[in-house]
């Protein structure tokens, strides 16, 4: 799904992501861990294709093509997504008409907003005047019009109330098509048929109670230092901190 | 009536305070035709701003073509539409609205008007009474070079409210003129004016509105102010009086200035009654030209509030948005504010719609579109409808 060859990425002239190589496997979630300012949101806009994250070195491949340099929108055209941490609000454009608009006008806003309890909030300007939970709802709703292949989640439960955190989890594995529930078909057929990838940015870890991960990564100034059970990661970065993961790097 | 036409002879020469000067004597003034015949009119010029030429869903309708009344009507008791020179003759009383709300020697512009024999409308809602329909007048040019010069009066008695469309226009082959509107309203006790107003004008066309607003006690005045095309050069600066206490004024303006477009344009209320409120936004968007967006409020009276706001974005290399707000406070107790941007579209919000599957041109009209989407409280659904088609409409000049 997601290959990531050797890249290198600048930012304002430094070099903040260094040689990252990875790849995302058609139905897997993979977590990013990492202390605040180790480039992680950085990994996530490059692979979305955000300006001013210039690759310097190495390659980015999507679905069998390379990404590199294809503009951001080409890329969310081809089915990547991203939630934000903090997104820019957008004055008198309504939640329902960007909603709609990521939907190519195909599902209703109000259906999905519901999903959400999150239908009072339609006729808002986007972003405006949400609180950090809110926010969150938000980015995950335009994600369910969108419905993407490839997920980009940057820390989607920080600032969701406790009530809430089991909502927005949940919407999450729909998104990631990892709900546990009972199909038609066993279980293990479900999964070789799943596709939908994704990357989340953690670092409470509470959306790995509702999502099942696959593959935990830590970032360590600009460097991918592990690549291994997420479950394992947090557990040890909660006892030692991150300085196993240091540890571990050299 | 003699003074005032003598204070206007004196004021002839008077250069307005603000805005180039206008050389008066380069326009062509015409004798009035005979009334009545929408013919030599075009229905879509009509329809681009706002009015319906079948007056249908319209409580009432005006439309003067040069210096002739093309059309009025009303279809509700208690509402009056008429030409002002009709209504002069009817009432002795009007002469007690002349010039009350503004004054006659102004400008060159005011005098050179009240020189001239009496155009424009008049319209009045009876105390307590509320127009159903919105009321539509339309000031149009059609003779190349003409000079439009207009007198208004709007009333509304106690407790009467009423909606009200202008759409000022010419006709497609028309590319200069000149066009002077004074325009008086008068907000009687608790009574409500919602006016919302579409300019439509051509490259070469100069524009003058004169307005002065004067709302009584719990009174409330609504001006929207639409301007999305080319015109050469508008300046305008109404003025509202609250004279009542808890009296309301709100100016909105949407403006947008295409590559040799001049707009100065903006309002100054004068908050006098105890607990009055007003607001005065304005949201400008140049593609070349120049804007100069004014907004100043007097606080003269305890428990005013006033908030100012000026958003402009300009979206080509070359433009021009000068915001000049300005606040005047007369006395401690008062509450005033105001705010104001200029810039262009942060890529920030551009990339966040691209990352949304929107091409960069895409993503730019949508914020373009929500920037003039201003919300107005108390804007009547079809009067919002016009302001909306009239953006939709200009969306294809501006990308």
């Amino acid at each position: 799904m997601l290959i990531l060859d050797g890249v290198s990425v600048e930012v304002s002239g430094r070099e903040i992501l260094h040689d990252i190589s990875m790849e995302v496997k058609p139905g897997e979630t993979h977590v990013l861990f990492g202390p605040n300012g180790t480039g992680k949101t950085t990994l996530l806009m490059t692979i979305m294709g955000f300006s001013g994250y210039n690759v310097t070195k190495g390659k980015i491949f999507y679905k069998g093509e390379e990404i590199t340099n294809l503009p951001l929108y080409e890329r969310a055209r081809m089915g990547i997504g991203m939630s934000f941490q903090r997104p820019p609000t957008i004055r008198g454009l309504k939640t329902r008409q960007l909603v709609a608009l990521c939907a190519k006008m195909k599902r209703d806003p109000e259906e999905l907003a519901k999903r959400l309890n999150f239908t009072g909030f339609l006729d808002r300007d986007v972003n405006s005047n949400l609180s950090g939970g809110e926010i969150k709802k938000s980015e995950l709703l335009q994600l369910m019009a969108q419905n993407p292949d490839l997920v980009l989640l940057d820390e989607p439960e920080s600032g969701v109330d406790l009530e809430n955190i089991a909502l927005v989890g949940e919407v999450i594995a729909e998104l990631l098509d990892k709900t546990i529930k009972h199909f038609d078909e066993p279980m293990i057929e479900h999964r070789k048929k799943r596709k939908k990838s994704g990357i989340i940015i953690t670092h409470t870890g509470f959306i790995m109670r509702y999502v099942k991960a696959d593959v935990g990564h830590v970032i360590l100034n600009g460097r991918l230092s592990c690549a291994s059970n997420p479950e394992e990661i947090f557990a040890c970065v909660g006892k030692f901190g991150y300085e196993e993961c240091v540890r571990c790097m050299i | 009536m003699h003074d005032l036409k003598e204070r206007a002879q004196k004021a002839l020469k008077k250069k307005a305070a603000i805005g180039r000067d206008i050389d008066l004597s380069k326009y062509k003034l015409e004798t009035p035709g005979e009334r009545g015949g929408l013919g030599q009119i075009c229905e879509t010029d009509l329809l681009s701003a706002g009015i319906i030429p079948s007056g249908k869903g319209r409580s009432g309708s005006y439309i003067q073509e040069d210096h002739t009344v093309a059309h009025c009507n009303i279809t509700q008791d208690g509402v009056e539409v008429a030409a002002i020179e009709d209504a002069l003759a009817r009432y002795d009383w009007l002469k007690d609205y002349w010039w009350k709300a503004l004054e006659v020697d102004t400008d060159k512009y005011t005098a050179f008007t009240e020189l001239q024999p009496p155009q424009g409308y008049f319209m009045r809602v009876e105390t307590g009474k509320k127009t159903h329909f919105p009321l539509q007048a339309c000031l149009y040019m059609e003779e190349e070079g003409v000079l439009q010069a207009v007198h208004n009066i709007v009333i509304a008695e106690e407790g009467a409210e009423m909606n009200i469309i202008t759409g000022c226009t010419t006709a497609s082959s028309l590319q200069s003129g000149l066009h002077l509107g004074v325009s008086e309203f008068y907000v009687k006790k608790g009574a409500k004016i919602t006016f919302t107003m579409i300019h439509n004008w051509k490259e070469d066309v100069i524009v003058r509105p004169r307005t002065g607003v004067i709302v009584e006690e719990g009174g409330i005045f609504i001006s929207n102010y639409v301007s999305l095309k080319q015109v050469k050069d508008l300046q305008t600066f109404p003025t509202a009086y609250l004279n009542g206490d808890n009296a309301i004024a709100r100016f909105s303006s949407i403006l947008v200035a295409p590559e040799g477009s001049h707009l100065d344009t903006g309002a100054r209320v004068y908050l006098k009654g105890r607990g009055s409120r007003s607001e005065i936004i304005s949201r400008t968007i140049s593609s070349g030209g120049t804007i100069i967006a004014r907004g100043h409020l007097i606080g003269d009276a305890e428990d005013i509030k006033a908030h100012l706001e000026c958003q402009g974005l300009i979206l080509t290399e070359r433009g021009i948005i000068h915001a000049i707000p300005e606040l005047e406070g007369r006395l401690s107790g008062v509450d005033m504010s105001h705010e104001a941007a200029v810039g262009k579209i942060a890529q920030e919000e551009i990339e966040y719609l691209m990352a949304r599957g929107l091409s960069e041109e895409e993503a730019t009209a949508t914020i373009v579109r929500g920037f003039l989407n201003v919300e107005i409280e108390g804007l009547p659904a079809e009067l919002k409808r016009e302001i909306d088609r009239a953006i939709a409409e200009s969306e294809k000049d501006l990308f």
